[in-house]
């Protein structure tokens, strides 16, 4: 039975972008799935909206699992607006 | 003919994808922000937009060539600091107005991205103002200026942008295209991303927005009319229209251009403008400005004079004048292409026109209203309060300003309170799909968030109701110097007509007004009317059925309003709460009208509601009305003790009918239900009695109270779907009304009892409840059962068992009405059914199919349970 290997990454409120911009390069040679934690962010800014397009194009490109964990109700709305929701799987 | 986005390369689509998508994300980011983070980014805004309105005014006009320093330094200015004056305060976050007493919520939602076009001849002023509105709705713009305008309108961009992003805006809020052509502002019109387009700019540009099939704000051309009326302060209106005419030398689409003049007046206005600056031209000079300002073959101005000073303009075409000369005044004939003068001109000429009166002013304001300035602005100068009203009325413009110059007036907040705005809609006759000063709110999707209200309910009775045994000797209580008494022969015949006579007043001076024993018709209506005239009557005493309390309730009513129309009065309506046509309340007689009900069913005494035939067009009218309520309603069984047995039992279920529909109408409430219910615990208990045994006084008084509380629940609840089946039954088959009902009454509980096809809308009920209303009825009926669906079966059986207690006849079959004849009625009788308002209350709302379905659920009777099986399980 193969192992799937679970990345967990939290993403900080003062480093959102530069972590996830870190997490979207990394992915290019990652196996498994990732898990984005956001439950300590209440806003996003552009630079991560831009960051997380990126990192979706990765995944996509190397068909990694991405799932955001923790994203507040304003922020899912964000990600809704600039289209990104159905690029991501949203754990509770 | 190819698209013009077809000739863009695929680099320039990459790029202006790009700039989109970044829009997109700052807009979306911008979502996030409160109404504090936007309010502090706008003040930073607008104070840098001041700090740099000398600056971007010179800008403008070196790079433009067109308007004043002075003057665009004064717009920027506005553009800023009296927009600010009028958004900082406004909530444009979150919930930004509540009206608690109507439960309903406004709610901002920003657009998202907004593609900007920004004109050539108030650039920068523009470019300062969308940009203060877009952070104030937290919307992201594209900014396209014009291309004569470019550098100067992305300087301003610029430092809007950088100010912005300095107070935490998002990265991305605001780009300006770089040096564009048509097919890049094609491409972004059509963009997915784009939300809105706002097209302040010429008339090609508005165009190509509004087709671009984009929502969109676009500005129309102008061509403003001046009314300087003879009452008018001149020395004002000259200087107002020379300072409005000359700012930014003319470059406002709403300054002035045809001042049309009251002939008694128009000397001493032409000396006024001559005085302050202007110079008239003659009608040689007049020619040569219309040949050479404005384009012959087009009409439209040159660009050579658009924005201009007026001595230049003259210099250009050789037209001698005074070194100082301010304005070119020309003198116009009439207006139209052959005057080409009276069209739109953006820089200082200013026709005018000798009106011989103000209907002549008007008329020719109108013309030039009309030749090119639809919806954009028009101003009158006058004291005379008519002619500023009518003024108003004639023009079609969403600014019409009074004394006060167009250009800066139409601005808003500097001569007016109007709202300061640099794009002026212009309805559509300008094309536009608004009249208003384009500002925050046009900025934004504003959401209602409603709660759910209950309808005021009501509940009216007569003033006076006196029940029991006697109840009429309560009529000595009413004075009265002439009382006719409407009443029919069998009344006379029994005696009942003396009974009530004894119990009048001594003085009261009594007339007997028989008539048949019937629907009343209009003919016999009118005819009582005349009887209520002749006596001049104070008192109308109905003694009957219900035939005859509707035929006094009609009378009154034509007694005290004579011009009442009965036909419009009978007009459809869904709810009576909501009406359109309403009933008189002036009236020309008073009478106060006692109701003697002989009858135990109708409830007429107490009701609303009147039914009148009309034979000549051969159906019912039914008139309802609260003020056609009686005054006063008198219970005494003594007058039903002698009603014949089928007589007792028909107008008994009628009784019930009205009792069950009325307690799970959608109008039902506690103070109706509390009416139904006894009413209906008295049918099931008296009506067997008074029907076996007529001259128990106990069961006729009990059932004599019985149909009256249930008038009074159904008069303010309503009824239901089995009178709207009965009463076209009963019409097309000549079966008395209470006994069309019985025939349907167990099939319609069954039906209301069902999980409903179509439920009516009931904002004042909270989930389906007609189900345990039935069994709420079982339970005070003492029927036993354990489940709501038994409790509805015994309900039905129960029904059933009263009927046959009755000897009701049990299917309509049983009344001698062929199958043939009945299914081929059906089609009329469904759809008379479904015309009918009764069942409007109902709580199950009836398909035209269920209602054939009832009719022959009735047709073969005796098998309502079969309907019971869709009972609801839930307890």
């Amino acid at each position: 039975m193969a192992t799937i290997a679970v990345w967990w990454l939290k993403v900080p409120k003062e480093s959102a972008a530069e972590t996830l911009r870190n997490a979207g390069e990394k992915l290019q040679t990652a196996e498994g799935e990732l898990v984005l934690d956001f439950s300590g962010l209440c806003r996003i800014d552009p630079g991560a909206i831009e960051a997380l397009k990126r990192l979706a194009a990765t995944a996509e490109a190397r068909d990694v699992k991405v799932g955001l964990r923790g994203v507040n109700v304003g922020i899912y709305k964000v990600l809704k607006l600039a289209k990104l929701t159905p690029r991501f799987s949203f754990l509770t | 003919m190819s698209s013009p986005i077809a000739s863009l390369s695929a680099d320039r689509i990459a790029y202006l994808d790009e700039l989109v998508n970044q829009a997109t994300t700052a807009a979306a980011v911008f979502t996030q922000y409160t109404q504090e983070d936007v309010d502090r980014i706008v003040k930073a805004m607008v104070l840098a937009g001041l700090g740099q309105a000398q600056y971007l005014a010179r800008l403008a006009v070196e790079e433009t060539k067109l308007g004043v320093l002075e003057d665009k330094a004064i717009k920027n200015m506005v553009a800023t600091e009296f927009v600010y004056n009028y958004v900082k305060d406004k909530p444009t976050v979150g919930c930004i107005r509540e009206f608690p007493e109507r439960g309903v919520m406004e709610v901002a939602e920003p657009i998202g991205v907004i593609f900007s076009l920004t004109p050539i001849t108030n650039p920068t002023s523009t470019v300062l103002f969308k940009c203060i509105m877009a952070i104030k709705t937290r919307n992201a713009v594209i900014f396209s200026p014009h291309p004569s305008a470019w550098r100067c309108c992305h300087e301003a961009v610029k430092i809007m942008y950088e100010t912005a992003v300095k107070q935490g805006a998002p990265k991305g809020v605001f780009t300006c295209l770089e040096a564009h052509t048509l097919e890049d502002n094609a491409y972004l019109m059509h963009h997915k991303g784009i939300g809105l387009i706002d097209a302040t700019g010429g008339p090609g540009a508005v165009k190509a927005a509004y087709s671009s099939g984009k929502p969109a704000l676009g500005v129309g051309p102008g061509n403003t009319p001046v009314y300087l009326e003879k009452t008018a302060d001149l020395n004002m209106a000259v200087v107002d229209i020379i300072t409005s005419k000359t700012f930014d030398n003319g470059t406002i689409c709403a300054s002035e251009q045809t001042v049309v003049i009251d002939d008694e007046i128009y000397d001493a206005v032409l000396k006024k403008f001559a005085d302050l600056g202007a110079h008239v031209c003659d009608a040689k000079e007049t020619e040569l400005l219309g040949r050479t300002v404005m384009d012959p073959e087009t009409g439209v101005m040159q660009a050579m004079a658009i924005g201009q000073r007026a001595v230049d303009i003259a210099r250009k075409i050789g037209l001698s004048v005074k070194a100082n000369t301010k304005l070119l005044i020309a003198p116009l004939q009439g207006v139209g292409r052959e005057y080409p003068l009276s069209a739109e001109k953006l820089f200082p000429v200013l026709g005018v026109y000798r009106a011989k009166s103000a209907d002549e002013a008007l008329k020719v304001c109108i013309d030039v209203n009309h030749a090119g300035g639809l919806g954009h602005t028009a101003v009158i100068f006058s004291k005379d309060d008519a002619i500023i009203r009518k003024f108003g009325d004639v023009m079609n413009a969403g600014r019409i300003l009074v004394n006060s110059p167009g250009s800066i007036g139409a601005f808003g907040g500097v001569y007016n309170d109007m709202v300061p705005t640099f794009s002026f809609g212009c309805g559509t006759g300008g094309g536009n799909s608004t009249t208003d000063n384009v500002n925050v709110y046009h900025y934004l999707n504003i959401k209602r968030v409603a709660h759910r209200t209950q309808a005021h309910m009501w509940f009216r009775v007569p003033n006076h109701i006196y029940f029991n045994l006697n109840a009429v000797e309560n009529l000595r209580r009413f004075s009265s110097h002439s009382t006719v008494i409407v009443t029919n022969p069998s009344m006379e015949q029994i005696g009942h007509v003396d009974v009530v006579r004894r119990h009048l007043p001594a003085q009261t001076l009594v007339h007997v007004s028989v008539i048949p024993d019937a629907e009343p018709e209009v003919k016999v209506v009118m005819q009582g009317v005349e009887a209520l005239n002749l006596y001049k009557a104070d008192q109308i005493i109905a003694l009957g059925g219900g035939s005859v309390i509707d035929a006094a309730k009609i009378m009154k009513l034509k007694y005290q309003s004579p011009t009442a129309d009965l036909e419009e009065l009978a007009a459809p309506f869904m709810d009576i709460r909501k009406r359109v046509v309403e009933y008189p309340t002036e009236k020309v007689n008073g009478a106060r009208l006692i109701a003697i009900s002989t009858t135990s069913g109708t409830g007429s005494e107490v009701t609303p509601f009147a039914v009148l035939m009309d034979k000549a067009r051969g159906r019912k009218v039914t008139l309802a009305d609260y003020s056609l309520t009686p005054d006063v309603a008198i219970v005494d069984p003594q007058f039903v003790m002698s009603m014949p047995k089928g007589l007792t039992a028909d107008t008994g279920i009628d009784c019930l009918t009205h009792a069950l529909e009325a307690a799970v109408s959608i109008y039902a409430s506690p103070y109706t239900d509390s009416n139904a219910m006894q009413a209906i615990r008295l049918v099931f208990k008296y009506l067997p009695m008074a029907y076996e045994h007529p001259q128990d006084e106990e069961a006729r008084t009990m059932m004599h109270n019985a149909a009256c509380i249930a008038a009074i629940a159904f008069s303010n609840a309503a009824v239901g779907v089995n009178h709207a089946l009965a009463h076209a039954f009963g019409a097309r088959f000549n079966v008395a009304h209470g006994r069309a009902n019985a025939l349907l009454l167990p099939h319609v509980i069954a039906y209301n009892a069902a999980v409903p096809t179509k439920f009516t809308p009931s904002p004042n009920q909270r989930g389906y409840i007609a189900h345990k209303k039935y069994a709420m009825i079982a339970d005070l009926l003492g029927l036993g059962g354990s489940t709501t669906e038994e409790k509805v079966s015994k309900l039905v059986a129960e029904t059933e068992k009263l009927l046959d207690q009755l000897e009701i006849p049990r299917s309509i079959a049983e009344l001698g009405i062929s199958r043939e004849e009945f299914e081929g009625a059906m089609p009329e009788l469904a759809k008379i059914a479904f015309d009918d308002p009764s069942w409007r209350s109902n709580p199950r709302m009836p398909l035209v199919g269920e209602m054939v379905e009832l009719f022959w659920s009735g047709y073969r009777g005796r098998n309502a349970g079969a309907g019971a099986k869709r009972l609801h399980k839930t307890a």
